[in-house]
C-alpha cells in the first residue's frame, strides 16, 4: 500500500505552527452533557491521520470543531495558529476555503448535476467554469464517476453519492482534509483508490484526518491513530 | 470538455411555490399603481379646474339709486377691457343674474325697479394677468359698486382637495409597499428555512453570508420585477377600462378623468422597478438576520 508523508512532513514541520492543535477542548450541544472532553492533541501540518472509536464516542463533533460548524464550549481549537473561538464570523469564510470536508451524510445539493456538485468550492471563490470544467471532469473520471457527471446525487447510488462528495472535498486542493466513514459505501477496490487518492493529496501537502471504523482501510496505511471512546482521547498509536 | 456548460443556479427554480407570492405582490402592487394613477387623474383635473378659475374674473355690478344697471354694466365692461391683461369681455343680461337668484327668490318676475346686480366676465391672460388691486382701482370713483370676484376662494379649495388626494394616495403607496416588503421578508424567512442545506453546504465550502444572501437578493428582486410589470399593467388595464366606461365611471368615483393620458405607461417601468428593489431589499434583510441567527 501507498504510505503517507506523515514522517517526513511531520519531521520537516517540527516546530512550525500545527494544522490544527486541541488544548482541554470540551463540547457539549445546549445544555446537554458533554460529548467531548479534555480533548488535547495536534495535526502537524502535511501530517496524515486516522481518527476512529464506536459509535457515539464523538467522531463527527470533533470533526465538526475542525471544519468550523461548531464551537468549543470550553477549552483551545486552532486552525494555522489561530484560536477558532476568538474568531470573526467574516472570517471564517477564508478557513472554511482552506478546509475539505467529506461527509458521512455526503451533503449533496439534489437539484445540481453531480459536475456542479463538485465546482461548489470552486465557484464560490469565484472561478468560472472555463477555469475548472476540465479539471473537474478528469477528477470525476479518476473516480469513476466520468460516466455520471450529469447525473441528479439522488438517482446516485450511495457509493457514487460518496465519490462524489470526495471530488467536491479536493477539488480545490484544501490544506486540510477532512473525511467522516469516507469509504463507507464503496466496494474494497474502490476504497483503496480513494484511499490513494488522499495518500496523494497528503504527499502534496494536505493534511488528512480519516474517521473510520474500517480496520482494514486503517492498517492499509501506516499513519498515527487517534482513538475516542465517550467523549475522550484515549491513546495515540500508529495503525500498523 | 466536448460542450460548453453553463453552471447551473445554486437556488432550484420553484416556478411552482411562487406563484402565489408572485400573485399577493403582483395584487399589492396593482392596488398601489391604482392610487398613483387615481391620485394623478385627480392633480390632472385639479390643475385644470384651477387653470380656468384663474383666467376667469367676475364682475358683480351693482347699481346705485340714480344709475340704470345695464348701463352701469356696459361702462364697467368697457372700461374693464382697456386694461391690460384683460383677454375679453362678456357683459351679461340682466335675465342671467335673475336666472342665479331663482333658487332663493322664486319663479316670480322681478319688479322693474329691484336692484338685481349685473355679471360682466372678464377673460384674464394667466401669463399676463392684470395688476393686483388694478381692477378694485379702476372702478374707485364710478357712480355705482363694483364687486372683483377673482374666485381665488374656489381655487384654494381645489388646491387644497387636490393636496389632500394626493398625500391620501402617498399613503396608501407607502401602505401597500410595506405590505409588500412584509410579504417578501415573511417569504425570504420561508425560503431561507427551506433551503437550509443550500446555505449549509455553500457555509461550509467557504461562502460567505454575501454569498448566499446575493443569491436570494436576486431570487426575490426578479420576483418583484415579475410581481411590478403584472400589478402595473393591470392597473393600466383597469384604468383605460374605466376611462372607457365614460364619465359615469369618473363621477362614482369623485375623479374627473381616470384616463391620464399615454404618459402614464411609464409607470410600469418604474413599479417594476420599485418593486424589484423593495422584494430585494426585504429579502437581503430577512435572510442577512436568519443567517445571523442560524450559522455562526
Amino acid at each position: 500500500m501507498d504510505q503517507p508523508s506523515s514522517d517526513s512532513a511531520l519531521s520537516a514541520e517540527a516546530g512550525a505552527t500545527p494544522a490544527v492543535r486541541f488544548d482541554n477542548v470540551g463540547m457539549r450541544y445546549g445544555r446537554g452533557p458533554e460529548v467531548l472532553s479534555d480533548i488535547s492533541f495536534e495535526l502537524p501540518r502535511g501530517s496524515f491521520q486516522f481518527l476512529t472509536g464506536p459509535s457515539g464516542a464523538g467522531k463527527t463533533s470533533l470533526l465538526r470543531l475542525i471544519y468550523l460548524a461548531e464551537r468549543p464550549s470550553r477549552g483551545l481549537v486552532s486552525l494555522f495558529g489561530e484560536d477558532t473561538s476568538v474568531m470573526e464570523r467574516d472570517a471564517l469564510p477564508a478557513f472554511r476555503r482552506r478546509i475539505g470536508v467529506v461527509f458521512q451524510d455526503f451533503r449533496l445539493l439534489s437539484h445540481l448535476s453531480v459536475f456542479d456538485n463538485v465546482a461548489l468550492p470552486l465557484r464560490v471563490a469565484g472561478q468560472g467554469v472555463r477555469q475548472y470544467g476540465e479539471d473537474i471532469v478528469e477528477l470525476l473520471n479518476w473516480v469513476g464517476l466520468g460516466h455520471r457527471i450529469d447525473a441528479l446525487p439522488p438517482t446516485l447510488s450511495g457509493g457514487e453519492q460518496q465519490r462524489a462528495a470526495i471530488a467536491r472535498a479536493v477539488v480545490s486542493r484544501p490544506e486540510i482534509l477532512i473525511a467522516d466513514e469516507p469509504t463507507g459505501n464503496v466496494d474494497p477496490e474502490m476504497g483503496r483508490r480513494l484511499l490513494r487518492l488522499f495518500v496523494e493529496l497528503n504527499r502534496l501537502g494536505t493534511t488528512v484526518l480519516i474517521a473510520s471504523h474500517d480496520i482494514s482501510l486503517i492498517r492499509s496505511v501506516n499513519a498515527p491513530v487517534l482513538e475516542l471512546a465517550e467523549g475522550r482521547l484515549n491513546r495515540r498509536a500508529r495503525s500498523v | 470538455m466536448n460542450k460548453p456548460r453553463r453552471p447551473a443556479p445554486l437556488l432550484p427554480e420553484e416556478a411552482g411555490r411562487d406563484l402565489p407570492l408572485l400573485a399577493v405582490c403582483a395584487i399589492l402592487i396593482f392596488l398601489a399603481c391604482l392610487s398613483v394613477i387615481g391620485a394623478a387623474g385627480a392633480w390632472q383635473a385639479a390643475s385644470g379646474w384651477s387653470g380656468q378659475l384663474v383666467s376667469e374674473v367676475t364682475l358683480q355690478v351693482l347699481p346705485g339709486e340714480e344709475t340704470n344697471g345695464d348701463e352701469a354694466a356696459r361702462e364697467a365692461g368697457a372700461l374693464a377691457s382697456g386694461l391690460p391683461g384683460v383677454v375679453s369681455v362678456e357683459v351679461r343680461a340682466r335675465s342671467a343674474s335673475e336666472a342665479l337668484l331663482r333658487p332663493w327668490l322664486g319663479n316670480a318676475r322681478l319688479p322693474e325697479d329691484f336692484p338685481v346686480p349685473r355679471l360682466v366676465t372678464l377673460e384674464i391672460d394667466p401669463e399676463n394677468p392684470p395688476a393686483s388691486g388694478a381692477l378694485d382701482a379702476l372702478f374707485a370713483d364710478a357712480p355705482y359698486r363694483v364687486i372683483v370676484d377673482d374666485n381665488r376662494l374656489w381655487a384654494g379649495a381645489i388646491a387644497r382637495a387636490s393636496a389632500t388626494v394626493r398625500y391620501f394616495a402617498i399613503g396608501l403607496v407607502v401602505l401597500m409597499c410595506a405590505a409588500a416588503a412584509a410579504v417578501i421578508v415573511f417569504a425570504a424567512r420561508a425560503a431561507l428555512s427551506m433551503r437550509r442545506d443550500i446555505a449549509y453546504a455553500l457555509h461550509l465550502v467557504g461562502a460567505p453570508d454575501r454569498f448566499i444572501i446575493a443569491l436570494f437578493q436576486e431570487r426575490f428582486f426578479m420576483l418583484g420585477l415579475k410581481s411590478g410589470v403584472a400589478g402595473s399593467l393591470m392597473a393600466l388595464l383597469a384604468t383605460l377600462g374605466l376611462g372607457y366606461a365614460g364619465g359615469s365611471a369618473g363621477a362614482l368615483f369623485f375623479l374627473p378623468s381616470l384616463a391620464p393620458g399615454w404618459g402614464i405607461v411609464v409607470i410600469v417601468p418604474i413599479a417594476a422597478f420599485i418593486s424589484g428593489a423593495i422584494s430585494g431589499l426585504a429579502a437581503r434583510l430577512a435572510v442577512s438576520a436568519g443567517l445571523q441567527a442560524r450559522w455562526s
